[in-house]
């Protein structure tokens, strides 16, 4: 009896086993799978699912891959037997990674509802990817304390419309810094922190702008030898952002995006750098679409008068190749319906408020909010935008390097030239390392 | 009984060793044979021989032999560190005051939290009393490397205690009361007597924060990420970096695992070793 119940008792532990290995059926009929990067909107992501499901039943799952985890979560999802049939990439240096397993879209339905093929992520002729969300940054500021500085004695500016070029807008950060018991507000600007969830503000978003200078100088959009044309324009902004700040620039190791934008929306500083996905964070925290405006990042170079705010996506969309062909078709299908139907767009512009490349948006279906509507009066100025050129940047390696030589250079432990070596030499030396 | 055992021992074993392949020796196999790949996902690879380990120790971007020396340093010094804490605070906590089971369990607590949640409390905790003198913890690699010591000791010192008052507990008495007709003061119970036969305890003690030593990353990526230029970053965080930090060194990062893998398997064989031959039998 013992023996049996011995033996039982195995069999179902290996039984129990083996289980692990049962593949889940594949449907007849096809299926999506949707590796999302932005969590900010993975309920709207999943809610659209549904509905999607309940109109047609294909089944469409969401997976969100938690912030910073993006490719770690792709890389091993993309092995199982239900890989994602639609992923992201962020520009033509993650498409190098992913660029086998992206099918071409050229003839299919969602890349014709594209507006211009600038938002079309190509490779050998062919369309790899395609963006489904424009996004911009800038200097977002606290209108009210703006307004308040303005109306100080001898101010600098009688108007924030007035700041349209970096000396006024050193000089106005400079006299709010001098005066910020007088505004009530700990600095000009918020904390630089270089914490891992901060330090992208300045060595990817920040260090666009030397990048699209020199690009747009030379005529270029991308380079395997960036000659560091801007770097000292770099350095004023740099300097700007760590001196007239509310913390000593030795103290930025520890700061993160949490701190800066808690003194942003409790009122201890009137400069902001950060985009229209952080609108949400900014009315959360207790703002009002009143008190939300954006100026572009000045940096002192020629002719930036005209400059608008930086715009562009690091989103792009990328059909599985690998996948089956009835879920490859399901994908296309869902994305279609996406781009084109009137419970895709309203979810796309309404809830997850993107300002999105596609045809079909431009019949009423167009996000609104303090943050986007300035990024819309730049370009209705006939200001020219910043584009975001920081896909070309070599790697995340590049970006690590650049942000700690900024880091090390604001705590004074290191000097400007190493940021001129991660920046210039960096970039050869990272070029050269994914040629190998 | 050993009839039985012998006709049915597959039955027994099977389940751990299907579980025991599935876990850790595919993997492993896997593993080393990606090192000798280019590879962007593991189905997906393809035969480069050994250009994956000469990339790993020629890249002079992300240091490798200097995460080595910085982990070995790190490693050993918490060796000493941890252990001495660990031992010290069980002597004190086998003398059988009041509140004992309370004071075990206060020591043991830290050891519940995980490697992350751990490595934020303190970068905050840190971050705020360094914050007094103007520095934080990516100020140079040493203010990193010293918080790291901090966090691990406060970490692993209470479980190291669990395991030496176990030792302690189980010296028979009578060894140590011979030990106090003869004439021997507390020193020299303690070095003669209580040592030599807690060297098990030792053994295992010296083994678990040594490995951990080695392999820690949760508490190196929430505390420091590796700041200043990479300079406190420890060896799997360094790997890591390597395989995610740029396009197509996935293999490199893998190469350097497994150089890290023997390491680790060296060192703690002849710690082991060394340990072991100190042991005393009962």
């Amino acid at each position: 009896m013992k023996k049996i119940l011995a033996m039982l008792v195995a069999a179902t532990m290996i039984l129990g086993m083996v289980n692990i290995f049962a593949v889940a059926e594949t449907t007849a009929t096809g299926s999506v799978y949707y590796l999302n990067f932005k969590p900010e909107q993975a309920e709207q992501w999943e809610a659209l699912a549904k509905v999607y499901t309940e109109q047609t039943g294909v089944p469409v799952t969401v997976v969100t891959a938690a912030s910073g985890t993006y490719e770690d979560t792709l890389r091993s999802e993309i092995e199982k037997p239900e890989a994602p049939t639609l992923f992201q990439v962020n520009g033509p240096v993650g498409l190098k990674t992913w660029s086998d397993y992206c099918l071409d879209l050229s003839d299919t339905e969602v890349y014709k509802e594209l507006k211009s093929d600038d938002f079309a992520l190509k490779q050998d002729g062919q369309v790899l990817g395609l963006a489904y969300v424009i996004e911009t940054y800038g200097l977002i500021y606290n209108k009210d304390l703006l307004a308040k500085y303005c109306a100080l004695d001898n101010a600098v500016i009688k108007d924030a419309s007035e700041i349209n070029n970096f000396a006024t807008l050193k000089a106005v950060a400079d006299d709010i810094q001098a005066r910020k018991d007088e505004l009530g507000v700990l600095g000009a600007f918020t904390s630089a922190g270089m914490d891992s969830s901060s330090d992208w503000r300045f060595k990817t978003h920040l260090a666009n702008l030397p990048i699209y200078y020199e690009y747009k100088a030379d005529g270029i959009g991308t380079t395997e030898a960036i000659k560091g044309t801007y770097l000292d324009n770099y350095k004023q902004i740099w300097d700007l952002y760590i001196n007239d700040a509310t913390c000593e620039p030795a103290m930025i190791g520890g700061k993160t995006s949490e701190d800066a934008l808690a003194e942003f929306t409790l009122g201890e500083a009137v400069f902001y750098q950060n985009g229209t996905w952080d609108y949400n964070n900014c009315i959360n925290g207790g703002m009002t679409d009143e008190q939300l405006d954006m100026l572009p990042i000045y940096i002192g170079a020629e002719g930036e008068e005209n400059q608008g705010l930086c715009t562009g996506s690091e989103n792009y969309w990328c059909v599985n190749k690998k996948a089956s062909q009835e879920n490859i078709d399901a994908t296309l299908a869902f994305l279609k319906w996406v781009v084109t139907s009137d419970e895709g767009r309203d979810a796309l512009a309404n809830q997850m408020g993107f300002v999105t490349p596609f045809k079909a948006f431009d019949d009423g279906y167009t996000a609104h909010n303090a943050l986007l509507d300035a990024a819309a009066r730049y370009i209705a100025e006939g200001k020219t935008s910043v584009s975001w050129n920081f896909p070309t940047m070599p790697s995340e390696t590049w970006k690590n390097n650049l942000g700690a030589a900024l880091l090390e250079y604001a705590q004074g432990t290191g000097s400007w030239d190493n940021v001129k070596t991660a920046f210039v030499d960096g970039w050869a030396s990272e070029y050269a390392a994914l040629a190998k | 009984m050993t009839n039985t055992i012998k006709r049915y021992w597959p039955v027994f074993v099977l389940p751990t060793m299907l579980a025991f392949a599935i876990g850790f020796l595919i993997p492993f196999v896997s593993g080393l044979y990606l090192s000798f790949c280019d590879f962007t996902t593991v189905s997906n690879a393809t035969f480069v021989g050994f250009s994956n380990y000469v990339k790993a120790f020629t890249d002079t971007s992300s240091d490798f032999l200097h995460a080595l020396w910085f982990t070995t340093a790190f490693a050993g010094l918490s060796t000493v560190l941890i252990n001495l804490f660990g031992l010290a605070i069980a002597l004190l906590l086998v003398r059988g005051f009041k509140g004992t089971n309370i004071f075990r369990t206060v020591f043991f607590l830290p050891n519940m939290i995980g490697g992350i949640v751990l490595g934020w409390l303190w970068q905050v905790i840190l971050n705020g009393v360094l914050a007094n003198y103007g520095r934080t913890l990516v100020y140079n690699e040493w203010y990193g490397f010293w918080g790291l010591m901090i966090v691990m000791l406060w970490q692993q010192a209470g479980y190291m205690m669990i395991i030496y008052i176990s030792g302690l507990t189980s010296i028979p008495g009578e060894l140590i009361e011979a030990a106090e007709m003869d004439g021997a003061n507390s020193w020299q119970v303690l070095t003669r007597v209580k040592l030599p036969m807690i060297m098990p305890s030792i053994t295992i003690c010296t083994f678990l924060t040594l490995t951990n030593g080695f392999k820690l990353f949760d508490q190196n990526l929430a505390l420091t990420n590796g700041m200043p230029s990479s300079q406190s970053e420890l060896l799997a965080l360094n790997i890591y970096n390597t395989f995610y930090g740029r396009t197509g060194w996935a293999g490199a990062g893998q190469a350097k695992a497994v150089v890290f893998c023997i390491i680790v398997v060296a060192i703690a064989l002849i710690q082991l070793r060394a340990t072991r031959t100190k042991e005393v039998q009962q």
